[in-house]
């Protein structure tokens, strides 16, 4: 009884976060532009939308935004994180406390303060404003998804490598990273999934002339949402659905050979 | 080599990208457009919309964070009995919705709450009363439980999962009932996870102008919409930021209250 009653509450937990997402696919489908009623099956939207070069760039503006920001956040993060586990606990606690400062704070005061930040120094808006915004928006989920990793190491296997002759940057090459990877790798894709949902705080650090998919959805909503950005929200879903299912497979299969 | 120097870029970064820009809210919000001291900008909060709309924005933030933290609870604890690769299914759980944009998801509650929308075209199949609740305040609350009921489960799971079973296996072998182990030793011991679920769903809550936008028809003003319209149709830099500072009056409360409760932020991830 207890474990249907577990299940049930499952399912309905995954209706409730995956409902809104089976009507995007299926308005992807749908033959009548406006949302409200079904057209019939067409897989006109998907044609279209590799016609259509504002998805196309507002998309590559995305994804080159997710990689780069995810990616120099990793390596700011990273020795941020070897640096602050190094550190005495008055340091620490300041450290982490300015970390957390972004996690905690509303997306509307970090963009804003953002926004302020470059307007003061006269930074044009643009690519590159939107991109340091995400950098450090990102920094704190690779820092908290590494800080975990440090803290489980034994210092002494590095200790040992140092005795046994390795030179500090060949024992952390073999010895901490390895164990620390995971982590790095979490932090990673979780920057990059956050940098590519953003909507608020590249709201307010893109300037006009760029657009993300999130500000360019948000400019469509008051004359509604051209079909075509189901047609590419749909596979972008898939794909990451389809990754996802095959990084997972990888690990037993090696388990097995 | 000392290894503290790898922070390095990352205290520049902080400065510059994280203590700056809130040093600058700090001086648009005291002055005014010629750069004098004022608290006019910070008391525009005492104007009536503005009153209307932080209140309203506290009410539904307050109420969404209760419904999160019932509707998460018994979910991490579930999620914690389950034997399936814990991982890879909350990620499909929680983060694999974010790769289909935050504003499409929130959109397409619209079609499923419109009068004639699916939901209320299935209720009518069974012959229930019908749902009106788009472009109202429980539409608002509706989209705020969906988009940050992951930042209630992930915390309190992350606890959870921490607990020594044999702490539960020695409370029950001393005559505890479930109820009894629950209450005076899971609850407890998972409190910092709870502490950081509600600021977590709190904060987002309190400060957006996204859902109400999409979800509430325009119509209805939370402190978030009265801020971001300041930014970019009023082009009054001074008093959004004014503003901004009351916001942070409970943000900061907020986060001195977790970090009373959960000291090394294992909550928040």
């Amino acid at each position: 009884m207890k474990k249907f009653l577990s299940k049930f509450y499952l399912t309905l937990i995954f209706i409730l976060l995956y409902a809104p997402i089976a009507t995007l696919i299926v308005l992807s489908f749908n033959a009548s532009k406006t949302r409200a009623k079904w057209g019939g099956f067409t897989l006109k939207w998907y044609f279209e939308l590799f016609q259509n070069d504002a998805i196309l760039e507002a998309l590559s503006n995305t994804l080159i935004i997710a990689f780069l920001s995810a990616l120099i956040a990793t390596v700011i993060g990273t020795a941020a994180s070897i640096g602050i586990n190094a550190m005495n606990r008055h340091l620490k606690t300041i450290f982490m406390s300015v970390t957390n400062i972004p996690m905690l704070n509303a997306d509307i005061v970090t963009g804003i303060s953002l926004m302020l930040l470059f307007i003061a120094f006269g930074v044009r808006f643009g690519f590159s404003t939107i991109l340091l915004a995400h950098i450090t928006f990102n920094i704190p989920y690779v820092i908290l998804s590494v800080m975990p990793k440090l803290k489980q190491i034994d210092q002494n296997t590095y200790m040992a490598a140092l005795d046994l002759g390795a030179s500090p940057f060949y024992a952390f090459y073999k010895v901490i990273v390895p164990d620390i990877l995971p982590g790095i790798l979490s932090g990673f894709l979780l920057s990059f999934t956050m940098s590519l949902d953003d909507f608020i705080i590249t709201h307010f650090t893109k300037g006009s002339g760029i657009d993300t998919l999130s500000t360019k959805i948000y400019a469509e909503v008051r004359k509604g949402i051209k079909p075509e950005m189901y047609a590419l929200s749909t596979l972008l879903f898939v794909s990451v659905l389809f990754l996802l299912i095959a990084v997972n497979k990888v690990p037993k299969q090696r388990k097995e050979s | 080599m000392n290894k503290k120097w790898l922070s390095g870029p990352y205290l520049f970064w902080a400065i510059s990208f994280i203590i700056i820009p809130l040093v600058m809210i700090l001086y648009y919000g005291l002055t005014t457009k010629d750069g004098s001291i004022t608290f006019e900008n910070i008391l525009q909060i005492t104007t009536n919309t503005n009153v209307k709309a932080l209140v309203l924005a506290l009410l539904l933030s307050i109420v969404s964070t209760i419904i999160c933290l019932i509707l998460a609870y018994p979910l991490a604890m579930i999620l914690n009995q389950l034997d399936v690769n814990q991982n890879s299914f909350i990620v499909l759980i929680f983060i694999l919705p974010m790769w289909m944009n935050f504003l499409l998801r929130t959109l397409a509650w619209q079609t499923l709450l419109e009068k004639t929308g699916v939901i209320n075209s299935v209720l009518t199949l069974l012959h229930l009363p019908t749902l009106n609740i788009i472009n109202t305040p429980y539409a608002i609350v509706l989209g705020m439980v969906y988009n940050f009921l992951p930042f209630m489960v992930l915390p309190i799971y992350n606890i959870l999962i921490k607990i020594d079973p044999n702490v539960i296996n020695a409370a029950k072998d001393l005559g505890a009932n479930s109820f009894l182990t629950f209450y005076k030793v899971i609850l407890p011991l998972s409190w910092p996870g709870v502490i950081s679920g509600i600021t977590m769903v709190f904060v987002p809550s309190l400060t957006t102008f996204v859902i109400s936008d999409l979800l509430g028809g325009s119509k209805i003003l939370l402190i978030g919409n009265v801020i971001e319209q300041k930014f970019t149709q009023a082009n009054n830099w001074n008093a959004g930021s004014g503003l901004s500072l009351v916001l942070m009056v409970f943000i900061l409360l907020s986060m001195a209250i977790l970090s009373k409760y959960d000291k090394d932020g294992e909550g928040l991830i």
